[in-house]
């Protein structure tokens, strides 16, 4: 079950249009194991269209995406689902299910189904559940659970799957400053395990706080990618944002539109 | 062993004493020793007649009815993401009974007996490809529903054109009976005749059930976690499509079993959709079973339609679950 190492998401010139308004406009990234890559932007930049068409959810107008070089539509649903796990921004949970068989549909493109668990597959959702500290709400229903807990719920179901990639979109909005740095840490340290993990963030503060690698996208374009030293700047934050900001470091202050 | 492990077991035994009770009741009770024998083709011929032609065939037409519509509904709950859905709320019934209206009009029904369920399964499949093609384009529950209720409010009122133009009192008759719906006087041919569209889709709906519980995630997770959201979305209209048409076909319009069997079934499975649809099915079979027994031995005049009581107690208990019904998270319809 142990997905390759090192693998690599290469996304090559990729626009994505929805009738005659281009959403991606020739995006280029590449996404490595190991990696905490963030992706900043205004609403409406391009980003979750991005995501979607980087995973094949979303049919791009022009452009590639390879999966350790071959293409990824080529692979079916299941293969890549074993490989990339994603967590979308809309997460709708429909029924009050018990915590631990929402975790066990990590493992649906393993074969597995809810109540229904291979050795392997229990063994990955016990430990999704225990780095997520869920195992003692595993039995709890879901409409029982905090808006805080119910992120790491969706957050173990990302990792149960045991996939080298992680796409996350916006995993922390509508939770505290507190939430924000658990479900943050859960990430890094998927990361410290080799996953390659890219979130996208609406907290500048938080990303530069956490981030290996910021995307920065703006109209639908790319407009910086590398380290935080290098791309995070006040000069940014006022061309992608429209934000007056001060910055030390990696601390950001808002201080007002511009 | 707990509970839920014994859940479809206990269903299934409970269903089999059912179907058993329905050959010892009626207007003219028989003893357990004279229904057996009658079974095993060792009692008179009128005592087999009783029970081979009459109450077997009515019994077994009701269970496999049951079977059908508990199978789709928890199904379509399961596709639309909501413990509403059902063929009966979103039209598909209503459009199976036009079909088999119109064959009835036109006199149809006669010269070839595969007619009937092939127009009530048109119906129900073209209705629900309906539903599909709105659910693809819109994600809200609401609009679905609403849609369904104007499917069935299309379909009422052109039955009720085809009624106003009956050719005769027998066609007008017939037609009022499937809008009833009813198993009485279903002989074993008329459950053959339907048993290959039910059985078919029950078995495309428990074939792609595993997907059912995916989409309890919202379509964008489920399509993350590997789901081919297109092909289940096909899977269970293609199959809810086929059982209730075959349902329709046998009885008529027999509305809310959809509802009720899997919202009593749910809490015992997880409240997954996937593991809720067989002993959904057979609860809803049982259900029938039950409620026909019940039609036949209540002391009225004129016989109550199945389809008639069915709507009698479901119909509050669909006020009762819309009215008792919480989301986990705000906005997930």
């Amino acid at each position: 079950m142990i997905a390759e190492p090192n693998i690599e998401l290469a996304v090559e010139d990729l626009c994505v249009r929805a009738g005659d308004v281009l959403l991606v406009d020739r995006a280029s990234l590449r996404l490595r194991s190991g990696e905490l890559a963030v992706m900043l932007g205004p609403n409406g930049a391009g980003k979750t269209s991005l995501l979607r068409a980087a995973l094949g959810l979303m049919a791009p107008a022009s452009g590639t995406v390879r999966l350790q070089g071959g293409l990824l539509s080529s692979l079916t649903p299941t293969e890549r689902a074993r490989q990339i796990s994603y967590l979308p921004q809309q997460r709708p949970l429909v029924w009050p299910s018990p915590v631990r068989d929402i975790v066990s549909l990590g493992r649906f493109a393993w074969g597995c189904a809810p109540g229904r668990l291979a050795e392997e597959d229990r063994r990955a959702v016990e430990g999704a559940l225990a780095a997520c500290d869920l195992l003692d709400l595993a039995d709890r229903a879901a409409d029982t659970l905090s808006g805080g807990e119910l992120a790491r719920v969706h957050c173990a179901r990302a990792f149960a799957t045991g996939a080298q990639l992680l796409l996350v979109d916006e995993p922390v909005t509508s939770l505290d400053p507190r939430r924000r740095f658990q479900i943050m840490e859960l990430i890094r340290s998927q990361v410290r395990a080799g996953v390659g993990a890219f979130v996208v963030l609406h907290d500048v503060a938080l990303a530069a706080r956490f981030a290996d690698r910021l995307i920065w996208m703006k109209n639908g374009r790319i407009v910086a990618d590398g380290p935080p030293s290098a791309t995070l700047s006040e000069e940014r934050l006022a061309d992608v944002y429209g934000m007056r900001c001060r910055i030390e470091g990696v601390r950001v202050e808002m201080v007002a539109p511009l | 062993m707990n509970f839920r492990s014994l859940l479809i077991p206990l269903l299934a035994a409970g269903s089999v004493l059912a179907l058993f009770g329905a050959l010892l009741l009626g207007s003219t009770p028989m003893a357990p020793e004279r229904v057996l024998a009658a079974l095993f083709g060792l009692a008179d011929a009128a005592d087999s007649t009783v029970v081979w032609q009459v109450r077997l065939p009515r019994a077994l037409a009701a269970f496999v009815v049951g079977l059908a519509l508990g199978g789709s509904g928890a199904a379509l709950q399961g596709l639309l993401r909501n413990p509403l859905a059902e063929p009966g709320v979103l039209g598909v019934s209503a459009s199976a009974a036009l079909g088999a209206t119109f064959v009835l009009y036109y006199g149809f029904a006669a010269p070839s007996a595969w007619l009937l369920p092939t127009a009530a399964v048109a119906g129900a499949v073209l209705a629900t490809l309906l539903i599909a093609a709105a659910a693809i384009r819109t994600s809200s529950v609401v609009t679905l529903i609403l849609i369904g209720v104007g499917l069935s409010s299309f379909a009422g009122a052109t039955m009720s054109l085809l009624m106003n133009l009956a050719p005769t009192p027998f066609s007008l008759f017939d037609m009022i009976n499937w809008m009833l719906g009813s198993v009485a006087n279903r002989s074993f041919p008329d459950v053959a005749f339907s048993a290959p569209f039910i059985t078919a889709g029950l078995a495309v709906l428990f074939w792609g059930r595993r997907g059912l519980a995916a989409l309890g995630l919202g379509e964008e997770a489920a399509a993350g976690i590997g789901l081919n959201v297109r092909r289940q979305r096909l899977l269970v209209v293609a199959g809810a499509g086929l059982a209730t048409g075959g349902a329709v076909a046998l009885a008529g319009t027999i509305g809310f079993v959809g509802i009720v069997a899997p919202h009593l079934v749910r809490p015992l499975v997880n409240h997954d959709p996937a593991r809720s649809l067989l002993p959904s099915a057979l609860l809803a079979g049982l259900m029938l079973v039950l409620a026909d027994i019940g039609v036949r031995v209540l002391p009225t005049n004129t016989e109550l339609k199945l389809g008639v009581v069915a709507a009698l107690v479901g119909a509050p208990a669909f006020v009762w679950i819309a009215m008792r019904r919480r989301t986990v998270n705000p906005g997930a319809d």
